[in-house]
């Protein structure tokens, strides 16, 4: 047997020897991992409103009233060609002045009201709505723009309450991070236990530190990635209980699909799970290992 | 070989364990360490094993310089060694086959040489025919002898025993004894830790004797000497 087959069996039979504390640290592993990915779901999903939200807000930049519609028409290149402009939908005086009279349901007032009140206008939607400020600046030094309405105080309360869900959840998942790591360290501590006469015993007759390591690190990782696979179909269950409940009661709340994020969440929460296992592993037996 | 020169242990409570020992065992010898307990035998297996470090002094063995030597090398050492223990330290899931390949395993052994050596030694020590067993189905004196075959499995050019009668009767004891005895006849060192004057009687080899972590008694004959 080399001895790469030797550390995977070695793996293997410390699990089912073991079953009791693996059964206790793969638990241990898919419950942070539920906690940390049910958490970053919610912060990405209140993310994810947000930025409808964001993409809501446009900037409106009115042409300068002596241009005809075929001069209006020519600065679309010029906006399109600003920095932070992700569209631009152009709309004439008509069309405006149609817009405007369908808000109201009782529009007789303005029936009488010429479309040469209105302007043409470009409605211009942002990547970034936090350089709002620059970019309708930007715009307004084209030739031929008028005037240009954008709800600043809007975007800047979204860019802040953004900021403030980004750092608050990046913080709340890293302290869940190393959270679980410390739970983690020591349920395998326990599961370490009583394999430090085992480990002595290699010791002693010569095992290197790494030699005693790998088949630890090995079922570290086994468990690990199980565990990660078993928290991911949990989750994934989950959301799409919460999406039909949201979709049913409060229709006007879109949440991401999972479909659009089932990759990376799987990737992550494997990567997470390797890593939980793995250093909880290693950790545990290090004070084993100095002797 | 083993050489300590002005030994001292004193461990972090302020017991002196060991203090001004000098000892030499020359490669092919069969020496008996034997003492009262307290008197520190233990410490100076442990010594010998790199499981702790003296205060003041050398400790050489088989060309390793344990005063210098980092923790990290200690495995290196560990393989020139057998160690055999009164409570035998078998790995209790692994069956007799897989806790003496397990010596072969950590070195690096290639397979065929595994199953070669397992047999051999198995068959040296009498128990070829239980090598599919578990320690906990064996007897006392079963045990230890396959803790023999695993403190023989690399070949080691010396073999520490500490009290490897203690838990066995007496009669077994002197089959164990005589075991030693024929190992050693073949080359390897033996250093023997023991209590039983019994067995050191039988026996003429060289007897160290410990008292109040000193040397009291170096030299031929039965356990308290024909003084």
């Amino acid at each position: 047997m080399s001895r790469t087959a030797y550390f995977i069996k070695e793996a293997m039979a410390n699990i089912f020897g073991h079953g009791f504390m693996s059964l206790v640290t793969t638990i241990t592993i898919i419950f942070c991992l539920i906690i940390m990915g049910s958490s970053s779901l919610l912060a990405l999903n209140i993310q994810h409103i947000i930025q409808s939200l964001e993409d809501e807000n446009e900037m409106v930049a009115f042409v300068d009233e002596d241009l005809s519609e075929e001069d209006a028409r020519r600065i679309e290149s010029s906006i399109r060609a600003t920095a932070n402009v992700a569209e631009v939908q152009f709309m004439t005086r008509a069309e405006a002045m149609e817009s405007f009279l369908e808000k109201y349901d009782d529009n007789s007032l303005f029936r009488d009201v010429d479309e040469s009140v209105f302007r043409h206008r470009y409605i211009i939607s942002l990547n970034d709505i936090g350089a709002m400020e620059s970019t309708q600046r930007a715009i307004a030094r084209i030739p031929g723009i008028a005037k240009i309405n954008a709800h600043l105080e809007i975007s800047r309360g979204l860019v802040t309450l953004r900021n403030i869900i980004t750092v608050v959840s990046a913080a709340l998942i890293l302290i869940l991070f190393f959270v679980s790591i410390l739970i983690m360290n020591n349920t395998m501590k326990i599961a370490t236990f009583n394999r430090r006469t085992e480990i002595a015993i290699m010791k002693m007759v010569g095992a290197s530190n790494s030699f005693i390591r790998w088949p630890f690190m090995l079922e570290g990782m086994l468990m690990g990635l199980f565990a990660s696979l078993c928290a991911f179909l949990l989750l994934w269950g989950g959301y799409r209980l919460l999406n039909d409940l949201i979709t049913g009661t409060l229709s006007f709340i879109r949440i991401i699909p999972f479909d659009d994020i089932l990759l990376p969440v799987l990737g992550i929460f494997c990567a997470v799970g390797l890593v939980e296992g793995v250093f909880g592993s290693v950790g545990a037996i290090k004070s084993y290992l100095r002797v | 070989m083993i050489v300590m020169k002005n030994v001292r242990k004193e461990y972090e409570n302020g017991t002196d364990a060991l203090n001004g020992i000098n000892l030499e065992i020359e490669d092919g010898e069969f020496v008996f360490l034997v003492g009262p307990s307290g008197s520190g035998k233990s410490t100076l297996v442990k010594l010998l094993t790199g499981e702790i470090s003296c205060t003041d002094g050398e400790v050489h063995i088989n060309g390793f310089d344990l005063t210098t030597m980092r923790l990290s090398r200690m495995s290196r050492l560990r393989r020139t060694l057998g160690v055999i223990f009164q409570d035998f330290r078998l790995i209790p899931n692994k069956s007799v086959y897989e806790n003496v390949a397990f010596a072969l395993r950590v070195v690096g052994a290639k397979p065929k040489k595994i199953r070669e050596r397992v047999e051999y030694v198995l068959d040296l020590v009498g128990l070829v025919d239980k090598k599919d067993h578990m320690p906990g189905e064996l007897s006392g004196g079963e045990q230890q002898r396959v803790a023999i075959a695993r403190a023989l499995a690399n070949n080691p050019r010396l073999i520490i025993a500490d009290e490897p009668t203690g838990n066995i009767d007496p009669e077994l004891s002197r089959e164990i004894m005589q075991l030693l005895v024929d190992i050693n006849a073949k080359g390897t060192t033996m250093l023997v830790v023991t209590h039983e004057d019994e067995l050191v009687d039988r026996f003429s080899k060289r007897v160290v004797m410990i008292k109040d972590g000193k040397i009291v008694r170096d030299g031929t004959g039965g356990y308290y000497g024909h003084e």
